[in-house]
């Protein structure tokens, strides 16, 4: 399995090298990776059985204890073929719908990343590796819409793609780490056998949910899908059937029979499901590119997947996944036709489009068959789908069975109207909406005469049709896989088998229902458009999307602005409160108060004293020359303190450093006025007062608890144990900073030579670069 | 420990805040200054107890000895502060050479983003909802 996946990765790498040379034909050399994989798959098919997958294990980050796990099922290879077969069809598809644009390789080797993206998907057992190809569908699918990476909407449609399913797929790595550490393993099938249990899980089952509804689309998160349309049509066509959509009914169906039960989960998907599947389908109506009617028509179908699965009874996870084959097959046929459409016609709108029928009769046959299936006719494969999910969903016994059913009814009749519309718009004799069109002409060029497409072009979708014919007609040719799928996911075999007559049943007569009501809404379409445009404008979900995007950009230029202004002083206050706030609350709280007294002598009090005035006079003085002499008074007050305090090294260091000191704040400052600028900025000085005094009351404190702090004895007993036996000396301190400690003081020779360095050049550098040159 | 010594150290480092806080060049450096004599002072009051110096021979068995170890790191302190204060005079000298100004202006280009974003603000807070 890891062969395989790596193969997809191998292949993509000589792929633009390869399209130099021969052009298109890459399409079909890429197309033999995912028919291998779907050749790999039939085979493997032959060696598990319900109950034994194959498992494939390799070590990871063996330091963390992660294991790349692949794990090979029947759910995974329902999907697994719906991904390579239809990846095959694609490729094919993609090698007449292309000509020579130099963008093709590129695009072959995306492609088929993209692909071999999903099947790593679909095969992942260990989540983080699950997520790891999550991402990459997400990544490789913003490259293909915006392959053509000239046009604004589609660079901006792509963005729009990875922004949304990106963080998604965050919210969902959130719950994989809350799920794995709960459960305490990373393994899915460990996982769902062994669900975890407490009120953690529930967050983390609503996280990964919002993975999965943002990268299958649903509302209303489903905005970046309908904008995805600007890829060209093949990746339309496969990401709208067989993969990055599917991702996401893939994982609630993976989940589904562990958590079903869980509380955040059945109302979450019921709902979210149910509300896509009628929105997408209403929208849908309105549509007049006919890529968008099956955009909103995608979200539609999905939102049932997601519905089937939500519920997580045994009946509606058999029906979920006939349903997600079925769609997958008449989704990518009838994204190829329309691009067979766009291609030879040159428009997609279905205001435009006049008369295809009659000069395609074949083609149109066809793109009816599909569109059957889609809207759930007998004998197509759509159809049968559509009667499990009917029939699923009628026998629930859960109590808000009977309105989720009404509801499911409804959408599918929509589905049936839009299905007829595509047909009709598409292939039928006259517009099919009244909705007047900015430049409208009965479009001569399209009516006339349109050439017809080649065999090669039409093939995939011919294969697809028949399928889902083939599928309808034979259920117990499909049965089989579908019965594993179901027993690998729920754990039983399944005693359900597909039919395409279960006799007379609620769920046949439902489905009569569904389509009366479907061609009533298509015969009136009329009526029922200018009844869409007469209801008031809800807020869209593109705009929502919209100003949320402007308004996080604004709001950073807002907080960039506000934060980095510029003033010194105030970036200095914040630190400085930051910095009192922070260890304070802790200080305050926890400090341990030591034994005090006053002072350690009278001398200390009256050094104290001098300092303090000339420290507060410093502050005020007007004339620089007189701050700085009484910061040096301050210096030398510090040395006075070290005798007392018993240091006489220190003492005498300080007087030294401190008469150097004066020196050089003179010689800096002799060219300077005498007196300091009165500032202009003085409004602030009552902040500035307030930020010193917080600041020595925390320095007060904080000294205050930090001699309380002290548990452990000071370890320099050894220090002046060994000052003469060991370093020959009987001064203490200077043992220390010579010997015990040198590299200290090796450090702080460094600093001043390096400050030297510095001021020597600052000193002596020129006025200005001008004078350097004469 | 003596409350005294703590106020000191406290006293030092407030002045030095208010005088970093301030638009002047030259007082800034002071304040450094200010704060690098409290550092060292907190180094010492919190290193333990006033004592004999320690140096052998000056102190007997019974007596009190001061901890040398925050010595040694204290003295290493004031020369590195001293070392610091010395570049920064030298750029307040460049600045004053090259600008003929002791005061400290707000950064340019920070300003420019500072606009930008006050305009961004008003204009989302002023936006219709």
């Amino acid at each position: 399995m890891f062969v395989l996946i790596l193969a997809f990765g191998c292949v993509a790498a000589v792929l633009p090298v390869l399209a130099s040379r021969i052009g298109r034909g890459v399409f079909y050399v890429a197309a033999a990776v995912p028919a291998a994989a779907f050749i790999w798959g039939v085979g493997a098919y032959g060696q598990i059985s319900d109950s034994a997958p194959l498992i494939e294990q390799a070590a990871w980050v063996p330091q963390l204890g992660l294991t790349l796990g692949l794990r090979f099922d029947g759910f995974a290879f329902l999907m697994l073929s719906l991904v390579a077969g239809i990846g095959v069809l694609v490729f094919l598809y993609a090698g007449s719908y292309f000509h020579a644009e130099p963008i093709i390789g590129r695009f072959a080797a995306t492609l088929l990343l993209f692909s071999g993206s999903m099947v790593g998907l679909v095969l992942a057992d260990n989540l983080l590796a699950l997520f790891l190809f999550w991402e990459l569908t997400s990544i490789t699918s913003y490259l293909l819409i915006s392959i053509e990476d000239e046009k604004t909407a589609a660079r901006s449609g792509a963005m729009q793609a990875l922004l949304i399913t990106g963080m998604g797929g965050l919210a969902m790595l959130g719950g994989f780490v809350l799920l794995g550490e709960a459960a305490g393993t990373y393994s899915m099938a460990e996982l769902l056998e062994r669900p975890p249990s407490g009120s953690v899980v529930n967050v983390a089952l609503l996280l990964v949910l919002i993975g999965a509804f943002t990268k299958s689309a649903q509302v209303p998160f489903h905005s970046w899908l309908p904008r995805a349309m600007n890829a060209p049509t093949p990746v339309s066509s496969y990401l709208h059937s067989a993969t990055m959509v599917t991702a996401g009914v893939y994982l609630v169906a993976r989940f589904t029979p562990a958590f079903a039960d869980y509380s955040v989960w059945r109302p979450l998907v019921i709902s979210f499901g149910l509300a896509s599947m009628l929105i997408g389908a209403y929208r849908s109506l309105r549509q007049h590119d006919l890529k968008l009617l099956l955009a909103y028509g995608t979200i539609s179908q999905l939102g049932l997947m997601m519905l089937l699965f939500g519920v997580g009874t045994k009946e509606s996870i058999f029906a979920g996944c006939t349903l997600l084959l079925a769609h997958g097959i008449f989704k990518a046929a009838l994204f190829m036709l329309v691009g067979i459409i766009d291609h030879q016609s040159k428009t997609r709108d279905l205001r435009k489009l006049d008369r295809l029928g009659a000069q395609w009769p074949v083609v149109t046959a066809t793109a009816g068959v599909v569109a059957a299936s889609m809207a759930g006719i007998p004998p197509l494969f759509g159809f049968l789908a559509k009667e499990e999910a009917l029939g699923a969903l009628g026998e629930t016994g859960f109590a808000w069975g009977v309105p989720v059913l009404i509801g499911v009814v409804i959408g599918s009749s929509l589905t049936v109207a839009y299905s007829a519309r595509f047909v009709w718009g598409a292939f039928g004799p006259r517009p099919v909406s009244m909705i007047p069109h900015q430049g409208f002409v009965r479009n001569e060029a399209v009516g006339q005469q349109v050439p017809k497409p080649s065999k090669m072009f039409l093939a995939p979708v011919f294969v697809l049709a028949v399928l889902t014919l083939l599928f309808g007609l034979f259920p117990s040719l499909i049965d089989p896989v579908i019965a594993r799928a179901y027993a690998s996911l729920v754990g039983v075999r399944a005693e359900h088998h597909l039919a395409l007559w279960h006799g007379f049943t609620q769920a046949l007569a439902l489905s009569a229902v569904a389509i009366g009501a479907g061609f009533a809404l298509f015969s009136w379409r009329l009526r029922v458009e200018k009844l869409q445009d007469s209801m008031p404008q809800v807020p869209s979900a593109q705009r929502g999307y919209d100003r949320t995007v402007k308004g996080l950009l604004e709001g950073a230029d807002a907080v960039t602005g506000f934060v980095q202004h510029g003033s010194l002083p105030i970036y200095l206050g914040v630190i400085l409160l930051t910095m009192i706030v922070l260890p304070g609350i802790p200080l305050l709280s926890d400090g341990v108060m030591p034994d005090l007294w006053f002072a350690d002598s009278p001398m200390q009090v009256v050094v104290g004293l001098i300092m303090i005035v000339c420290a507060c006079a410093a502050a005020v003085a007007r004339r620089r020359f007189a701050a700085v002499l009484l910061v040096g008074a301050v210096g030398y007050g510090m040395a006075a303190l070290f005798v007392i305090q018993g240091a006489p090294d220190l003492a005498i260091t300080q007087l030294l450093i401190e008469t150097l000191g004066v020196g050089v704040f003179v010689l800096a400052f002799r060219h300077l006025p005498a007196d300091f600028v009165r500032s202009k900025f003085r409004r602030s000085q009552g902040v500035q007062i307030a930020i010193a005094l917080l600041a020595g009351v925390f320095v007060f404190l904080f000294t205050l608890f930090a001699i309380g702090a002290r548990t452990e004895p000071s370890i320099s007993g050894e220090y002046l144990d060994k000052a003469y036996s060991e370093a020959g000396g009987n001064n203490v301190v200077n043992v220390i900073v010579v010997d015990f400690r040198g590299f200290d003081t090796m450090g702080e020779i460094v600093v001043l030579a390096v400050a030297a360095l510095g001021v020597a050049a600052l000193v002596r550098a020129k006025r200005s670069p001008a004078e350097v040159e004469p | 420990m003596s409350f005294f010594s703590a106020l000191i150290v406290a006293v030092l480092f407030s002045v030095g805040v208010y005088l970093l806080l301030q638009r002047t060049l030259s007082r800034i450096i002071l304040g450094l200054a200010l704060m690098g004599h409290s550092a060292n002072l907190l180094l010492m009051v919190v290193g333990g107890r006033a004592g004999k110096a320690p140096i052998g021979g000056a102190f007997g068995p019974e007596d009190t000895v001061a901890d040398p170890l925050p010595q040694a790191l204290a003295l290493t302190a004031i020369v590195i502060s001293f070392g610091v204060i010395s570049f920064l005079l030298a750029i307040a000298y460049r600045s004053w050479v090259l600008t003929q100004n002791d005061e400290v202006e707000d950064d340019v280009e920070d300003a420019r983003i500072a606009q930008l974003g006050e305009a961004e603000m008003r204009r989302w807070w002023s936006r219709p909802r």
